[in-house]
């Protein structure tokens, strides 16, 4: 038995220990705002927080999981209450057809929090591993850089 | 087809020793680190009945430590502790440099360096600074352990001159002397997320009169496995970097590679690219601060 924290809340895991967290969440848990994009690692669509650092969850078997705490789009706010990051997505056209949104969403939030650089090259470089087929990366970059420098 | 998670045979040690035993026990095992290649080929379905020897939970293999001779990085250690970590940027800078070309922050929070070396990509990042820094990797089985010098460690691509049962346990960069210049340079399609086209890493010492007193420059993605342009090398000792020289150096470059055309690049374009940064580097216009 894997037993891991997924937003906050503890869940058991049972299923074979080969399998993806990406499958995991979305059809053991329900939490669909996960994307899988490419399944290889390449596009980013999947990520989430594992322990507070970015990773793909195309690339994580569950058996790794033991103790973890994984982070997932559902846990940065609802469409009530959209956190900052969302807010300027929403506001800034940092999202069109929508699927690399999760994605990007939790790239940026692990900036966020580790503090990083949030000027262009700094946003650049924490966004590098996430591909986005429809804004240009203009807007998302725009939205993200609103976001971290926004007074609370 | 798809990986089948049901097919999977998955063993997950607790500590070194169990490890080895298993890996001994059973040598068709895959070691499994960070996954950011391995389950790269699970998800395509290739590996699927395979048994899969999880090495992450070795904590103790997840360490970096410091002494006065040198570093040692446990094989489980990831590229972003290694772009975090203070002592390696003082003093290996060119190895913390590669580690943050590699991938993107996912890949870097996951991906391993004893994965990065394991895997034997022609094109692996951190190889060029491992090969001028000399790295030595540790390895062990349950029979015991050894240490192989980094140029000996790949027997070609995608093979390494692990025995079955083996384990990258740790490597240990040695302390070098303080260089007059270095750099490392990735020559890709894009900055982040890229395979790379050509990757180098130099360090030169010269004396007070500007001649050189020893140069050690490798190239990735240019062979297939990494190269110490031990031509360029040998013939710089004691020269000073005029043009001629320079040139020279270039030339000689050619005579340690074997640049292939493939879908990334042509090897014309590799080998020309790669001199480039050869002759940057010796003229001073290319440095990595
Ligand atoms: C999108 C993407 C981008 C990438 N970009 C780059 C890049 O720019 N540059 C680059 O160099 N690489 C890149 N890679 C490849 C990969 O991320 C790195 O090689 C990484 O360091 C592999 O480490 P890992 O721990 O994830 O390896 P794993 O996938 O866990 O293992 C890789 C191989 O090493 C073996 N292995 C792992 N640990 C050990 C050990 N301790 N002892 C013996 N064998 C072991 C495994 O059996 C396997 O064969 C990329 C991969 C992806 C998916
Ligand atoms: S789906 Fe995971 S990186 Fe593309
Ligand atoms: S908004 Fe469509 S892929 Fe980014």
């Amino acid at each position: 038995m894997i037993r891991l924290s997924v937003n906050g809340r503890r869940r058991a895991y049972a299923g074979p220990p080969f399998a993806r967290l990406i499958d995991a969440l979305r059809e053991d848990w329900g939490l669909t705002g996960t994307k899988e994009g490419c399944g290889e690692g390449e596009c980013g669509a999947c990520t989430v927080l594992i322990d507070g650092e970015p990773a793909n969850a195309c690339l994580v078997p569950m058996g790794q999981l033991d103790g973890a705490r994984v982070e997932t789009v559902e846990a940065l706010g609802t469409p009530e209450r959209l956190n900052r990051l969302q807010r300027a997505f929403a506001e800034k056209g940092g999202a069109q057809c929508g699927i690399c949104t999760p994605g990007m969403l939790m790239a940026a939030e692990a900036h966020r929090r580790a503090k990083g650089r949030k000027d262009r090259e700094g946003i650049c470089r924490a966004l590098s591993g996430n591909l986005c087929r429809c804004t240009g990366y203009k807007h998302i970059i725009e939205s993200v850089s609103a976001a971290l420098k926004g007074k609370k | 087809m798809r990986g089948d998670a049901g097919s999977m045979t998955y063993l997950r040690p607790r500590d070194p020793e169990e490890a080895l035993r298993l890996a001994g026990e059973c040598p068709d095992a895959l070691a499994l680190a960070g996954g950011t290649d391995i389950m790269v080929a699970w998800n395509a379905g290739r590996l699927n009945g395979r048994s899969i020897l999880d090495l992450s939970g070795l904590d103790d293999w997840r360490r970096v430590s410091t002494t006065r001779d040198g570093i040692d990085i446990g094989a489980l250690v990831t590229h972003a502790q290694l772009i975090r970590h203070r002592e390696l940027a003082a003093g290996w800078p060119l190895l913390a440099a590669a580690c943050a070309t590699v991938g993107g922050p996912q890949i870097q929070a996951r991906g391993t360096l004893g994965g990065n070396i394991a895997n034997a990509s022609p094109a692996g990042d951190t190889f060029p600074a491992l090969a001028v820094y000399e790295a030595r990797v540790r390895v062990r089985s349950s029979r015991g352990g050894r240490e192989l010098p980094f140029a000996e460690v790949f027997a070609g691509v995608k093979r390494t001159h692990l025995a079955p049962g083996e384990l990258i346990v740790s490597v240990h960069l040695p302390r070098p002397p303080e260089p007059d210049r270095q750099l490392f340079r990735k020559v890709g399609t894009r900055a982040a997320q890229a395979i790379s086209k050509a990757v180098a890493a130099g360090l030169l010492w010269t004396d007070s009169g500007g001649s050189v007193r020893e140069l050690r420059f490798a190239l990735g993605s240019m062979a297939p496995t990494v190269r110490r342009l031990r031509r360029a090398e040998e013939f710089l000792r004691g020269r000073r970097l005029d043009k001629g020289v320079v040139s020279e150096a270039a030339r000689l470059l050619e005579e340690d590679v074997s640049p292939i055309s493939d879908v990334r690049s042509t090897a014309a374009y590799r080998l020309r690219a790669s001199q480039n940064i050869l002759r940057g580097f010796l003229e001073g216009r290319l440095e990595t601060p």
